[in-house]
């Protein structure tokens, strides 16, 4: 038996994880994968909590994050292609046109 | 029955004319200009003449005219009235004669100037003022006409305003003034407070049963000392005659009309007004007479050492107003009024005599260097040689009789002791000795001016005389009359006042009060002898001056050195403008500057608003920086900001 | 009491940390995208544990199978390579790592403080494709087919902003000059 506050805490570090990767990362694709892991780490409460509580629409939940993820990602790296053409960079930092 | 006067003419018809020549007087031909001029106050004088000769046969006197509303203010109620007995009669017509006198002579003199059109707009203007101010039958039209007398005097004096020293001139005029009108107000304000109006004859028909303030001051003493204090700044009385010396900036026919037959009258004519809250308040009398007195004899005693012939006749205009003053504060009204009107003959005829040599000379006004004149401008000598006479108080021209009878209310009369009297002879001995100095200088002796040459002028004090002619030359004819009708005028103009009749013409307004009870108690041998005493002094003064100015002219210069610093003093005017400059004007302008300008409007408004706007700048730069453009930087922002939030919920739960 | 369920929780808990961790710590994207897929795989074997099996199959196909294959192709496509050293915002490291550091520690200390031993059994709901299909188009038919939607939406927009552009020339990027 593992208490849910282990499965909470274990999604609360794989959220953070990814804050931080947001937060520190330069290559805009590596920040795009730290978003995917606070999805995942939220996820992981959702269904958490869903068995703790035995209501099935967390997992439902869950499954329609997915969904939008997918479709976020794809529009995600589509924009980014598109930015590489333009400044053929990926270095978040050199994206900067709005700078005063 | 008798139709009405339509005394508002009076007045209306100066305006008229400086409104058209105002307006349209710039593009006017001179002759066009001159006319406009010269017809609107001569109407209004012709039409005062009109006035003059139905007053006999009015049904009421005071004829009171009401011509528009004004101000009804739940009890209080002032309008657009006029009021017309005998001493404003008097006034009326020495205001509108003696005022187209001069404008006819202004046309001969100004006549040069660029500015002509502008001259006869203000002097019009002025016209209307003075009428007002005589006519109003309430203290508060007569404080506009006032007011306006001073705004008018402001702008003649300041009339070639690009000359620094007549600007400044024009604002001490005006600011001495208001000075005086400060004093003036607040005795209106008591007026209107304890008597419910300012309309002359229900203020004075309240006062009259009013019982005299003998045992010590009252109501009626302070409203009578704040009047007086409003009649010596605009009567350039001590201590508010500073601005009368300065005014002579303006051009000659200004000093004549304004500032010796007209204008500095005002006082004299609105305490006049009052006497019944005078007669009731001895102790403001006597503080008129003694000031009266006292400028009469300080300012006299400046006249003997000025130069500028101008100024000479200025302080002598400020001392014969010391006279006025010094019969009303006495109760000899009608005898200050008797002055008012001779000094306003033989007064304004030395001015615009002046004006006539300062003319022939080219613009000289330094009796130093003029001289022996005489031959060269023989009717500008012989009027003002008349004017000397009247002045000097030689019987039988006009000023004998004004000033004698003066002397002898201040003798006789129960508000009147010896030594008013006797500071009144002395100061006649000075006039005399002054005005014949005066006379000796310009028209004696050798002639010590430069020669005119057609660069111009030696000295110009006024810029206005560009001929170049070689040597001093005759006034044109339309200068020269008004100088004869007004030495006409000073021979013959103080015989109205033989007999007493000029006192019994003004009798219903004055009353017969002091001079009868005087004439009762003094013997006539004692009138005889104060008589003969002030007609050999003033031949001692004329034969005085004739000693150290023609016969003996380098005494002068010997008697100033052994005086000296009190000789300098003199010269100086005893230093009273320096004086007011240090105690009054510097301490004002450091404040002001120190105070006002550094210490409230910098610092404090404009500090404020500047550091309101850089508050805002530094608050806006410091948060500019959350926009940066760079992506990581929101982020962190995102993140720092959810941090917060998520904590602040943590605590609300753990907090339960 | 250290049971399988325990023992299980914790391997699979620990490969998601590690792989967390690696991902940020490597500089090469295509590291961080392996990391990525391992996290991802850890986590379907969590999801199992609670019993949702329909959902860890999900992850398994579409997230570490299509999402993550994606990345990868898109790190190949353009070339990524080791990212280099240049400033960044001083905001971020200064305010957001240690706030981060900071929140997720409050959240664990408050998390296994306050909540007691409750526990979750192994497989406590289980979630087979029996169970969740009723839902999914009986309660959540709306949400569905609006993300069906969202899809369709989300391929039209990929293919929009990926497609050549008609010869618009590139702007190289500003270099900073501070």
């Amino acid at each position: 038996m593992v208490p849910l506050s282990y499965y909470l805490v274990l999604s609360g570090f794989l959220f953070a994880c990814g804050v931080t990767g947001f937060l520190i990362k330069r290559n805009i694709i590596t920040i795009f994968m730290s978003i995917e892991l606070m999805l995942n780490g939220v996820n992981l409460s959702f269904v958490a909590f869903a068995a703790h509580w035995h209501a099935l629409a967390g997992q439902v939940f869950v499954f329609f994050v997915m969904v939008v993820a997918a479709a976020e990602a794809a529009v995600g790296l589509a924009i980014i292609i598109a930015v590489y053409r333009t400044r053929e960079t990926l270095n978040v930092d050199q994206v900067n046109l709005l700078k005063l | 029955m008798t139709s009405s006067l339509n005394l508002w003419l009076i007045p209306v018809l100066p305006l008229a004319g400086a409104a058209i020549n105002g307006f349209f007087g710039k593009k006017s031909s001179r002759t066009a200009v001159s006319t406009i001029g010269l017809v609107f106050p001569g109407a209004a004088f012709l039409w005062a003449l009109l006035v003059a000769f139905r007053f006999s046969s009015l049904p009421q006197i005071p004829y009171q005219e009401y011509v528009a509303h004004w101000i009804r203010s739940g009890s209080f109620t002032a309008d657009f009235s006029l009021y017309l007995d005998q001493l404003s009669l008097v006034m009326l017509l020495v205001v509108t004669g003696v005022g187209f006198l001069i404008h006819v002579y202004s046309v001969g003199y100004m006549w040069d100037d660029p500015s002509y059109y502008r001259f006869f707009s203000y002097l019009n203007l002025f016209m209307f003022f003075m009428l007002t101010l005589v006519l109003a039958n309430n203290y508060l039209l007569m404080f506009i006409g006032w007011e306006g007398v001073g705004l008018a005097s402001y702008l003649l004096i300041g009339f070639w305003f690009t000359k620094d020293s007549a600007a400044s001139a024009g604002k001490k005029a005006f600011i001495v003034n208001r000075i005086g009108d400060f004093g003036f107000l607040i005795g209106l304000f008591l007026l209107i407070q304890h008597f419910g109006s300012l309309n002359f004859t229900q203020v004075f028909d309240q006062v009259r049963p009013l019982a005299p303030e003998t045992t010590g001051a009252g109501l009626l003493s302070a409203i009578g000392i704040l009047l007086m204090v409003g009649a010596c700044g605009k009567s350039a009385q001590i201590p508010l005659y500073v601005w009368l010396p300065d005014a002579m900036e303006g051009p000659t026919p200004v000093s004549a009309l304004i500032h010796a037959a007209t204008m500095v009258t005002a006082g004299v004519y609105m305490v006049a007004r009052s006497h019944v809250i005078f007669e009731r308040a001895p102790q403001a009398l006597m503080v008129v007479a003694v000031i009266g007195t006292l400028t009469a004899l300080f300012a006299a005693t400046i006249g003997v050492a000025q130069t500028d012939i101008k100024k000479v006749l200025a302080y002598s205009t400020v001392s014969q107003l010391g006279y006025m003053f010094m019969a009303c504060g006495v109760g000899a009204f009608s005898a200050g009024i008797f002055h008012l009107m001779t000094h306003a003959f033989f007064k304004g005829l030395l001015f615009l005599a002046a004006g006539s040599v300062i003319h022939a000379v080219g613009g000289e006004q330094d009796m130093r260097k003029m001289g022996g004149l005489r031959s060269y401008i023989p009717w500008t000598f012989l009027t003002m040689g008349i004017a000397t006479l009247a002045i000097a108080g030689i019987p039988p021209l006009a000023g004998f009789w004004s000033k004698d009878e003066i002397l002898w209310q201040a003798f006789s009369s129960e508000h009147g002791s010896w030594v008013f009297w006797l500071i009144g002879v002395i100061t006649a001995f000075i006039t005399s000795f002054y005005m014949f100095r005066l006379l000796f200088m310009t028209f004696f002796g050798d002639y010590h001016g430069a020669q005119v040459d057609e660069h111009g002028h030696a000295h110009a004090a006024h810029g206005h005389d560009d001929h170049g002619h070689g040597e001093p030359h005759e006034s044109p004819m339309v200068m020269l009359v008004p100088l004869m009708i007004l030495a006409l005028l000073s021979v013959v103009g103080g015989l109205v006042g033989v007999g007493n009749r000029f006192e019994h013409f003004l009798a219903p307004v004055f009353g017969h009060g002091a001079t009868e009870a005087a004439g009762e108690t003094a013997s006539h041998f004692t009138e005889y002898l104060l008589m003969g005493i002030s007609v050999a002094v003033a031949f001692l003064g004329l034969i005085v001056a004739y000693v150290l100015y023609v016969s003996k002219p380098y005494l002068p210069q010997k008697i100033a050195d052994a005086l000296g610093s009190f000789y300098d003093a003199v010269l100086n005017k005893y230093y009273v403008d320096e004086l007011y400059a240090k105690l009054f004007v510097k301490p004002l302008i450091d404040g002001s500057t120190s105070i006002l300008w550094q210490g409230v409007d910098r610092k404090v408004i404009d500090d404020t608003v500047n550091n309101a706007a850089d508050g805002a700048r530094h608050v806006s730069e410091e948060v500019r920086q959350m926009q940066s453009g760079n992506l990581r930087s929101y982020a962190g922002w995102i993140a720092a900001g959810s941090a917060l939030v998520i904590a602040y919920m943590i605590w609300l739960g753990v907090g339960r | 009491m250290l049971s399988v369920h325990l023992i299980l929780f914790l391997a699979f808990g620990a490969v998601a940390v590690a792989g967390a961790i690696n991902l940020l710590a490597q500089t090469h994207p295509i590291n961080s995208a392996l990391s990525l897929i391992a996290v991802m795989a850890a986590l379907a074997g969590e999801y199992l544990l609670l019993g949702a099996e329909f959902l860890a199959a999900v992850q398994v196909i579409v997230y570490a199978g299509a999402i993550m294959v994606l990345f990868v192709f898109t790190i190949m496509l353009l070339n990524a390579g080791v990212e280099e050293r240049t400033k960044g915002s001083r905001v971020a490291v200064l305010f957001g790592i240690p706030g981060m550091l900071l929140g997720s520690i409050l959240v664990a200390w408050v998390l296994l403080r306050h909540s007691g031993t409750e526990a979750v059994a192994a497989g406590a709901l289980p979630g087979s494709p029996k169970v969740i299909g009723p839902l999914l188009f009986h309660e959540f038919l709306l949400p569905f087919e609006i993300t069906s939607i969202l899809i369709l939406i989300a391929i039209m927009g990929a293919v929009v902003l990926a497609s050549k552009p008609p010869t618009s020339p590139v702007v190289p990027p500003a270099r900073k000059v501070n």
